[in-house]
């Protein structure tokens, strides 16, 4: 079961209201399938993210994915860690693995995505 | 690893090559300017010799062994281009000289674009490419170039099947264009009613690989041409693949308006390791004046003595995309393409497609029933299977590439095109003898056997190599990208 | 039929048994049929004999370096190379064999690469280099699309003293990616304008990109470009003769960001503009924004060493429209021949092949300028340097030609303003007794004006 304090996304991302600002990560389904994750590319504070839209990229070996926002927004910061330390998504894909914090346009937005009971449910369909 | 580092061989005070004295009188050397320290090593002649040579046993290739990487043509290297192509008169002359102190190079060069003019039906051409995405660079800029100079300004989308090479749509995002993906029908073709519903006045091209990267002749070429000509859009064909199409068909008479060819796959002229290559590209008259600066040209004499050819380099080409390499491309490469066109002629060329095609139907046909076949019909070069058969057991393609390496064999392409899961593509080429292509054909079948029957013997593979399967994570995690000692 | 096909008709029948078909031409049935079968009109096939033959004419067709004095590099440079280079690169080991995909049957081309990428590494005082680029004209374009990418900013500005055909094909690589790209002009004594660099650059500026020496054979002044650019944050792009880094300072301690050049004179021939060898290196913090392929060093499962091609999924095949060039076919066997060519050359042998070129040239250009009529223009150089002449520049090559000399370069088509100048260059290669030969000519054809 994945946490139930966030809301997902069908293509993998999640996005978690913390004070006002949203934070994204990918799930852990995501990272496993990705493998070994070796590089990930975030955007810069201030750059705006749409949703749907790629915000970064996230690479394995052999493999770059394009990360999807879960809402429209503005960056306001970035895990820093990530950069030497890629495999954090690996390993704690929902807390040290967090990809960027945003001010939301608009918080209603989060209502629409899936809960973690849904997410769960879209996860038995891909099996 | 059994070879050390030049770095770890070098010894304080060798030298491997002695230079003459100066022989004029020393000048001031501006002492600012200087630097202090050469980090380079210190080898004897010997030692590098050694070091190289060993090196070079390291490696797998075409002289040594069976080489069936499709999309890549990895055909024999006759001997004799080696040597033609070092002859003093064409390594020890300088692009800046005299147009009159070069007549052989430039009418080898006038004559070759005439050939590849020929053998695609495109007939203007340029050799400035110096490889195959070098000339797909090229060929895009040249469509931008042509709807700009019509005022057609509103085209900012190129179209790229789902099968195409990645260059293709690296090379489109190059020169600007957004890139949507066509799919592929059931029978590998382009979907052309999808192709349809996208072709708008947006659309400055297809970007189409003919045969396909499924080694398929595109079924519905001519239908697929009329659609994207049809919403004034052009047709570039990644000629990657011509190897299945010399004096079969040419691509100007099926709808390209421009295409480059790979030297280096189609016109046998060595790899190299991955380079140097030559990305010639031809295209139809109309778009003839938008070529790179210069074109090779030839025009009779204005001296006495009418009737006589001079060859030089055309730069009055006020539509040119300027010139897209330094001087006029791998001139190298040029010699030995050329040396390869003049051995086989229109005769020798057919024969290398039709048996390049006959030997990958052959390994199709005789592996089919032991590997995936996800579009079951006849190929032309290459072959595509998907081991998702074997995937079940445990053994995926990685684990079969490697176990090839075992039993004596370059792995085939692997996990391309991205549309076949698991995909191996299998382009045997024309310079194969059918006892290389049974004997891999039986390898290939071990592996499917050993895959049901001893799955950890292909895990495991490569034992033979002087390195096994190498930490690709760490190596991308933690890049050591050169020697600190 | 040909030579280079094994097979024979009774194999061809036994093989199309098996796919079952009775002809070769009903694999082609999918070709629209009135496509099918074109004929060719080529020349008809040739035998080896005949082919060295018809080879051997054209290249005796063209004159050759071997037999005449050459006193022209503007971009293609004739130095010595050791036999030890071509031996090594005619290993058939490493001329057929494809990229390195593979890497367990590969360690040979791997670690070939990765001892290249050190050594450019230590010649620009760069952190990193990859496996190469074209030449060195698409390794400074694809240096001012790396800038502009890293920089997130559009407008490249370009020393008018950088190789002028280099700068044309970095237009053309930048035409359709809504880059602007100026020219910086140029000093008195041959360097690039600094006050003009300073007029040009703001705060949308990615880079500014000289070359060192630069066209006209000038020692640049790198430092006070290096401080102009960082002060708006753009980066430095140099291109620079990997030959005149055996004596001179490493671009990277003079605050250059990225450094790229053309590295033909490293081992090969100037074969008439090609195969050369582009290279670029670069700081690591632009490392992911670098194009081109890596060799890596890692282990296998039993801590062996090994090397592989890392950091993949910037290129094409992964990354596709999102990669950082297209670039994926480069010049491996010539950086090979570069790898060889340092190697055997070495610490010592570079720096003699510098002094060589710089003492050579010094000695050339102090007697030519001693010539009544010819004046030496502009200030320090290396092996490169123009003179202004007292009959115009293509008589004065015509006439030198006509002696077997092919001696310098024409500058006006490039420079308007240098019209009546010729830019000549000096290497290792060029004797005193053939230096003498260049000077006494060109003092007869100042004499008979």
């Amino acid at each position: 079961m994945e946490p139930t304090d966030r809301k997902y996304t069908k293509d993998h991302e999640w996005a978690k209201l913390d004070e006002a600002l949203a934070v994204m990560g990918i799930t852990d389904y995501a990272q496993e399938q990705l493998g070994d994750i070796v590089y990930v590319e975030l955007p810069q504070p201030g750059d705006a993210v749409e949703l749907a839209q790629s915000f970064g990229i996230i690479e394995s070996v052999k493999a770059a994915s394009d990360l999807l926002a879960p809402i429209d927004g503005e960056v306001v910061a970035i895990n820093e860690e990530l950069v030497d330390r890629p495999e954090l998504v690996n390993e704690d894909p929902y807390e040290g693995g967090w990809m960027v914090k945003v001010q939301p346009d608009d918080e209603a937005q989060l209502a629409g995505l899936m809960t973690a009971e849904q997410y769960s449910a879209h996860l038995k369909t891909l099996e | 690893m059994t070879e050390p580092l030049l770095f770890e061989l070098t010894s304080p005070g060798r030298v491997g090559c002695r230079l003459p004295a100066v022989d004029v009188p020393e000048a001031a050397l501006p002492g600012d300017l200087l630097r202090e320290d050469l980090p380079l090593p210190e080898l004897s002649e010997r030692e590098v010799v050694q070091h190289f040579t060993r090196l070079s046993q390291l490696n797998f290739s075409v002289d040594t062994g069976f080489y069936p990487l499709g999309s890549c043509t990895m055909k024999y290297n006759p001997k004799m281009h080696e040597d033609v192509a070092r002859y003093p008169g064409f390594t020890q002359i300088h692009p800046r000289q005299d147009e009159s102190t070069v007549q052989g190079a430039l009418q080898l060069m006038c004559e070759l674009q005439g050939y590849l003019g020929e053998i695609t039906g495109l007939p203007a051409v340029s050799l400035q490419p110096v490889a195959g995405a070098h000339g797909e660079l090229t060929g895009m800029l040249i469509i931008r170039a042509y709807h700009l100079e019509r005022g057609d300004e509103d085209r900012n989308t190129v179209l790229v099947p789902d099968s195409a090479h990645g260059t293709n749509p690296a090379t489109a995002a190059m020169c600007g264009y957004r890139v949507v993906t066509v799919p592929s029908d059931r029978r590998g073709n382009i979907d052309a009613q999808e192709l349809d519903r996208l072709m708008d006045e947006s659309v400055a091209g297809l970007m189409l690989t003919n045969p396909n990267t499924l080694g398929l002749f595109e079924e519905h070429i001519l239908e697929v041409a009329e659609i994207v000509h049809g919403a004034g859009g052009l047709i570039y064909c990644d000629g990657a693949n011509m190897n299945a199409l010399l004096g079969i068909s040419k691509p100007g008479e099926l709808g390209t308006d421009v295409l480059h060819l790979n030297l280096h796959k189609t016109f046998s002229t060595p790899h190299g390791g991955g380079g140097p290559g030559g990305g010639a590209t031809a295209v139809t008259e109309e778009l003839g004046p938008f070529l790179p600066l210069p074109v090779v040209a030839r025009r009779e004499t204005k001296e006495a003595g009418a009737g006589r050819l001079e060859y030089y380099l055309d730069y009055d080409r006020p539509s040119s995309i300027g010139p897209v390499s330094g001087f006029f491309g791998n001139f190298g490469v040029m010699v030995k393409a050329y040396a390869y066109l003049r051995s086989l002629g229109e005769s020798g060329l057919r024969e290398v497609s039709e048996d390049a095609v006959l030997n990958a139907n052959y390994v199709l046909h005789r592996l089919k029933e032991y590997y995936d076949l996800p579009y079951d019909r006849f190929c032309l070069h290459e072959c595509v299977f998907s081991g998702t058969v074997q995937a079940k057991l445990g053994v995926h393609t990685i684990d079969i590439a490697k176990r090839l390496i075992d039993l004596g064999f370059h792995p085939p392409t692997v996990y391309f095109p991205l549309i076949v899961d698991e995909a191996l593509m299998i382009e045997p080429t024309e310079t194969e003898s059918v006892e290389t292509l049974d004997a891999f054909v039986a390898a290939m079948r071990q592996i499917a056997r050993e895959a049901e029957e001893e799955p950890q013997v292909v895990r495991s593979a490569p034992e033979s190599t002087p390195v096994g399967r190498l930490d690709e994570v760490a190596a991308a995690r933690e890049p050591n990208l050169r020697w600190m000692g | 039929m040909s030579s280079y096909i094994p097979n024979t008709d009774s194999d061809r029948a036994r093989m199309l048994k098996s796919v079952g078909l009775d002809s070769v031409p009903e694999l082609f049935e999918v070709i629209p049929a009135e496509k099918r079968y074109p004929v060719l009109e080529l020349p008809p096939p040739l035998s080896e004999m005949e082919v060295k033959r018809l080879l051997r004419g054209l290249a005796e067709r063209n004159a050759d370096l071997d037999h005449h004095p050459c006193f022209v590099g503007a971009g293609s440079y004739r130095h010595f190379v050791p036999s030890v280079v071509d031996h090594i690169v005619s290993r058939g080991e490493f001329y057929t064999a494809y990229t390195p995909y593979q890497p367990e049957v590969s360690q040979g081309t791997l670690t070939a690469i990765y001892e290249f990428q050190t050594m450019i590494c230590a010649l620009t005082g760069m952190d990193v280099a990859n496996a190469s680029m074209y030449d060195g004209a698409t390794a400074l374009a694809e240096a001012g699309l790396m800038a502009c990418r890293s920089t997130r900013r559009h407008k490249l500005i370009v020393a008018s003293t950088a190789h002028p055909n280099h700068r044309r094909v970095l237009r053309t690589y930048t035409q359709g990616m809504g880059i602007e790209v100026e020219d910086i002009g140029r000093a008195e004594d041959g360097d690039v304008n600094l006050s003009h660099a300073r007029q040009l650059l703001d705060d949308g500026t990615a880079a500014i990109m000289v070359q060192h020496p630069n066209f006209l054979g000038c020692l640049e002044d790198l430092a006070p470009l290096s401080e102009l650019a960082h002060a708006v944050g753009a980066l430095l792009v140099v291109s620079v003769d990997p030959i005149a880094l055996g004596l001179f300072k490493a671009p990277g301690d003079l605050g250059a960001d990225i450094v790229v050049g053309e590295g033909q004179s490293l081992g090969s021939p100037p074969s008439y503009g090609g195969p050369y060898l582009g290279f670029f290196a670069c700081r690591e913090k632009y490392l992911r924004q670098l194009p081109g392929r890596l060799v890596g060093m890692t282990t296998d499962s039993e801590g062996r060493r090994g090397f592989v091609l890392t950091l993949q999924p910037r290129e094409q095949h992964i990354r596709r429209e999102k990669a950082t060039s297209n670039i994926c076919s480069n010049e491996a066997l010539v950086a090979l021949a570069a790898a060889v060519y340092l190697a055997v050359m070495g610490k010592q042998g570079l720096r003699h092949v510098a002094e060589l070129c710089y003492h050579k040239a010094h000695y050339a250009v102090e007697e030519i300028a001693s010539l009544s009529g010819y004046e030496k223009l502009l200030g320090r150089f290396f092996k490169e340097f123009v003179i202004r002449t007292p009959v115009p520049p293509a008589e004065v090559h015509q006439r030198l030609w006509e002696r077997g000399i092919i001696g310098g370069y024409e500058l006006g088509k490039d420079y308007p303003e240098l019209a009546g100048c010729l830019l000549f260059c000096v290497t290792e290669m060029n004797s005193r007794e053939e230096m003498d030969l260049l000077v006494e000519t060109l003092k007869s054809i100042g004499e008979e004006k």
